[in-house]
């Protein structure tokens, strides 16, 4: 694909590095004239100095046949009108960077406006990853759909698991907010339905939104390794998304920052968390507040020598989960010698994010699809649709439907509403829906129905 | 320095070298010469040499820093020139190793001056080679391996680019080096060979316009014929070939632009303006000024832009001698000789894109002394030149006059005329060709010693590669490990 990515900053390198090994064509763009030439130069992408939210400098970038524009500037304006011209240029896909807490809720509006077919927010989205390594720190592997609001969770089944030898339809699913939407056992992958049985050793995938999945797993009894109190060290951004996240799961979130200004802001915004003033790199203070005792603690100052100091004594005193935010990734190398448990590189992750979603790209071009997934090493495709006035299978109810064998319709979003269907629930025109499934290349959402010719499986 | 990805690039160099030295063993068959086994045993025993180096692989994912990268370039093209000039010297047709490098150089850096008065006498597989080198050295041939080989320099590559691309501002215009490379071959090769079929129309033999397509494109001026251009008396045919002249005197970008139908972007380039203006007006003068050696006015117009042409693009074809020519005409033909092409092309010289670079400094500097506090920037094309690009150009000017007076006093040790030995260091450095006086478009440099045709051929590599990449060479600290 043809990619054109404004702003050569940390996050902007990032992508362009990871783009490019992936074999797109890559266009920079940047105001700053040793930032475009440092990356150009050693990258085998086109640099173009220029402002990138202008019309003529996109065209200079090859707007015209562009097929992506990634818009990864430090201002979130510059970033959305980068957006809106490269919707001018007639570019279907575009990217935004928007990382401030305040446009985040109205995102979504801006979405259906401007249409930018994702906004990133590097500190969401690095405050997404920590919480789900805090609380599912047991989970073989996470993934998430619509926008982080629904998890894709799976987790090995204990042999002596309540479930063992259950059908699923007997499982409480908590009024079926809770899905199980794939099983792997052997080298066997069941997409299951009501009847299937389950067995202690199988590795089951899981859907629910994020704040109902611990309480299902604790239901069956798997073990997720919750931390039920966490300490977050440093009051920025990242540290306040990630204490609504934890707070809404139900978890005690402490918050020390010594800054006063961000301490009064984190007060206002979460009045459930316990927001402490006092310097992060006190030790009496840390100990006072029983850090020894936190189940997860999580380094977010601003600089990476305190929170690579302050993880390493956490280690000596706790047996809590430790995650260490690190900005830079010069010196990778020397910080595996280290033995931290868990490090976070906040700009590598976001490159990775927007990563996956090129490729997810890449693969739905040509359908309907608008993103496919590959679960479960490749078996398992997850793809989302959107629905149109003319799709055959609108209003009417799923369990009248006749789905294809090996296919579930696992999530419809309504607006911002996230149904996770049940048998009596209808799919209207607008949503988008995401399937579940094991036949690959399906191209419209008509073609999860069953017909005569189909039986094709994979 | 890393020796092991230049030995790498250097191996592959070897490889295409012995390839496109095939030409010549394919014409002496085609002929039924003898001289073609020089070429087959040259170009066997570069394939061998240039796949054991390229054998010593390099480590991966090593990168190619820009010393590296230019000093690979510069190296290459020593290499191609010792390696080039081989047949010359192993058949015998150029007698002395120092003159087969001459002719060599002058051949890969497009310069077309020559050491053989007879040319006709050289075999059809020489003369072929010759205007071969004319073609690659214009476009260059590690650009060429870039379009072959994506990854002879790693992520890299821009800066072999750079070593070996002309002007001040290197960039490419598609995001992919291999693709651009690809691009830039591809409008090289079409207009060749447009060239060569409306050439052919002209009346000419297939290996006659075959040799004059190749020293036009790459805008070398090696002819096959003693009397040059004039042995081609025919007006349609000298006006095709001015008219190629400054087609290959343009920067490729225009055509890129026009082939992506940019074709607003493409005629607002400040550089072609006044690329043909300067062309425009020689012209213009110079036809004036010579109307009363010629029979009719369209003979002087004739005569007056194909030379002026010839010189500007640094093709260096001659029609006439024009040591004959009035003073003011001479005046105008050596400062073009300095002038040079556009920045981009297979032309050399100083290029016009620094001249207009250096020209805005100085109207701002003037600025600034009427208003001391005057904030104002160097634009070109609606774009603000950098600091930093005006600061190398005027680098580019000392050095380039610092080479030139050097050489001229080195050359003046061969106590030839005044105007023999300016010229003569003019044409070299800028890449043309002919000069005035006895290294006129008539005459050639074999007159010169040893010693002065080793300035040359410095001269001539310097020209081509703009100075620095070769420069780097010899600058001690550039080749230690940190």
């Amino acid at each position: 694909m043809k990619i054109i990515i404004v702003g050569c900053g940390k996050v902007g390198a990032s992508i362009a590095t990871q783009l490019n090994n992936e074999g797109h064509e890559i266009a920079v763009v940047d105001i700053n004239r040793s930032a475009v030439e440092d990356l150009s130069n050693s990258l085998d992408i086109l640099g173009v100095e220029g402002n990138g939210a202008t019309y003529d400098v996109l065209l200079e970038a090859g707007a015209e046949s562009a097929d992506l524009v990634i818009a990864a500037a430090a201002q979130d304006e510059v970033n959305l009108y980068a957006c809106l011209m490269a919707k001018a240029a007639g570019i279907k896909h575009t990217i935004a960077r928007v990382r401030d807490p305040e446009y985040t809720n109205d995102l979504m509006r801006v979405k259906d406006l401007l249409g930018p077919s994702m906004a990133i927010n590097p500190e969401l989205t690095v405050a997404n990853e920590i919480s789900r390594l805090l609380r599912f720190s047991g989970a073989l592997e996470i993934d998430t759909f619509s926008r982080g609001m629904v998890e894709l969770i799976k987790v090995t089944l204990p042999d002596d698991s309540i479930v063992d030898n259950k059908k699923i339809s007997e499982i409480d699913t908590l009024k079926g907010k809770v899905r199980i939407c794939s099983v792997e056992r052997g080298n066997e992958v069941y997409i299951p339905n009501g009847d299937f049985v389950l067995m202690g050793g199988d590795k089951i995938s899981v859907v629910s939104k994020a704040e109902t999945a611990a309480k299902f797993f604790k239901r069956i009894n798997v073990t997720i390794g919750k931390s039920r109190d966490a300490f977050l060290l440093g009051g920025g951004k990242v540290s306040y998304y990630l204490a609504k996240k934890l707070i809404s799961s139900g978890s005690n979130v402490k918050i020390i920052e010594s800054y006063t200004a961000r301490l009064t802001e984190r007060a206002v915004m979460l009045p459930e968390a316990v927001v402490i003033k006092g310097d992060c790199m006190d030790q009496d203070l840390l100990l006072s507040e029983g850090i020894d005792h936190a189940k997860g603690v999580a380094a977010l100052m601003d600089y990476d020598e305190e929170n690579i100091l302050i993880s390493l004594f956490v280690k000596g005193v706790s047996k809590a989960k430790i995650i260490t935010k690190v900005n830079n990734t010069s010196f990778d190398s020397i910080l595996q010698d280290l033995d931290l448990e868990c490090i976070i590189h906040p700009k590598n992750l976001t490159g990775e994010y927007i990563v996956r979603y090129v490729r997810a790209m890449q693969n739905s071009l040509g359908s309907n699809v608008e993103t496919l997934y590959r679960l479960n090493d490749d078996r398992v495709e997850a793809l989302e649709f959107r629905v149109s006035e003319k799709s055959k299978i609108i209003n009417i109810p799923i369990q009248e439907l006749n789905l294809k064998d090996n296919l579930q319709i696992i999530c419809i979003n309504r607006g911002r509403k996230v149904i996770l269907p049940q048998g009596r629930d209808m799919i209207m025109p607008g949503d988008m829906v995401i399937v579940i499934t094991k036949h690959k290349g399906l191209s419209d959402l008509d073609d999860i129905i069953q017909n005569i010719w189909d039986s094709r499986t994979i | 320095m890393n020796k092991r990805i230049i030995t790498y690039i250097l191996g592959w160099v070897l490889v295409f070298e012995g390839a496109a030295m095939q030409i010549g063993t394919v014409t002496s068959l085609f002929y039924g010469e003898k001289e073609g086994i020089y070429f087959l045993c040259v170009g066997i025993a570069c394939e061998i040499l240039g796949v054991t180096a390229i054998k010593f692989k390099r480590q991966k994912n090593q990168v190619l820093y820009q010393r590296s990268g230019f000093a690979a370039t510069a190296l290459s093209w020593i290499l191609m020139s010792l390696v080039g000039c081989l047949p010359f010297w192993l058949s015998g047709e150029i007698p002395t190793f120092i003159d087969a490098l001459f002719e060599t150089v002058s051949g890969i850096t497009t310069t077309g001056s020559s050491v053989v008065a007879n040319v006709e006498g050289l075999s059809h597989c020489m003369l072929i080679w010759r205007s071969f080198l004319n073609w690659l050295g214009g476009m260059g041939v590690i650009v060429f391996l870039l379009a072959l080989i994506p990854k002879l320099g790693g992520q890299q590559n821009i800066y072999l680019m750079k070593a070996e691309s002309p002007g001040p501002i290197i960039g490419k215009a598609l995001p992919r080096m291999r693709s651009y490379a690809s691009l830039l071959y591809g409008i090289y090769i079409g207009l060749t060979v447009l060239e060569f079929i409306l050439l052919l129309f002209g009346g000419l033999g297939i290996f006659d316009a075959v040799n004059v397509s190749f020293a036009t494109a790459g805008t070398g001026g090696f002819g096959i014929h003693n009397s040059g251009m004039a042995a081609y008396d025919s007006y349609y045919v000298q006006m095709i070939i001015t008219v190629f002249m400054l087609l290959f005197g343009i920067n490729f970008t225009f055509y890129i632009l026009l082939i992506f139908r940019k074709f607003k972007q493409a005629f607002k380039i400040e550089e072609l303006w006044v690329y043909l203006g300067i062309i425009a007006a020689s012209v213009a003068v110079i036809a004036f000024n010579i109307s009363h050696l010629y029979p009719t006015a369209y003979d002087a117009f004739n005569q007056s832009f194909f030379y002026v042409v010839s010189v500007i693009s640094t093709t260096g074809f001659g029609l006439s001698d024009v040591n004959a020519w009035p003073e003011l005409s001479k005046a105008i033909i050596l400062i073009l000789t300095f002038v040079g092409a556009m920045a981009g092309s297979t032309g050399g010289g100083f290029k016009v894109s620094r001249i207009i670079i250096l020209i805005k400094e100085v109207k701002k500097e003037f600025a600034l002394l009427v208003h001391p506090k005057n904030i104002k920037a160097v634009k070109m094309d609606d774009k603000t030149v950098n600091h930093e690009t005006v600061r190398t150009t005027s680098v580019y000017l000392i050095v380039y006059l610092s080479i030139f007076i050097l050489s001229f006093l080195l050359i003046a040790v061969d106590n030839k005329d005044f105007t023999t030995s300016f010229t003569s260091v003019a044409a070299s450095l800028n890449n043309t060709g002919p000069g005035l006086g006895e290294v006129g478009p008539a005459g050639n440099y074999s007159g010169f010693s040893i010693f002065s045709k080793l300035v040359f051929i410095f001269d001539m590599l310097a020209g081509r590669l703009e100075l620095f990449p070769l420069l780097l060479l010899f600058k001690p600290s550039a080749w230690k490990k940190s």
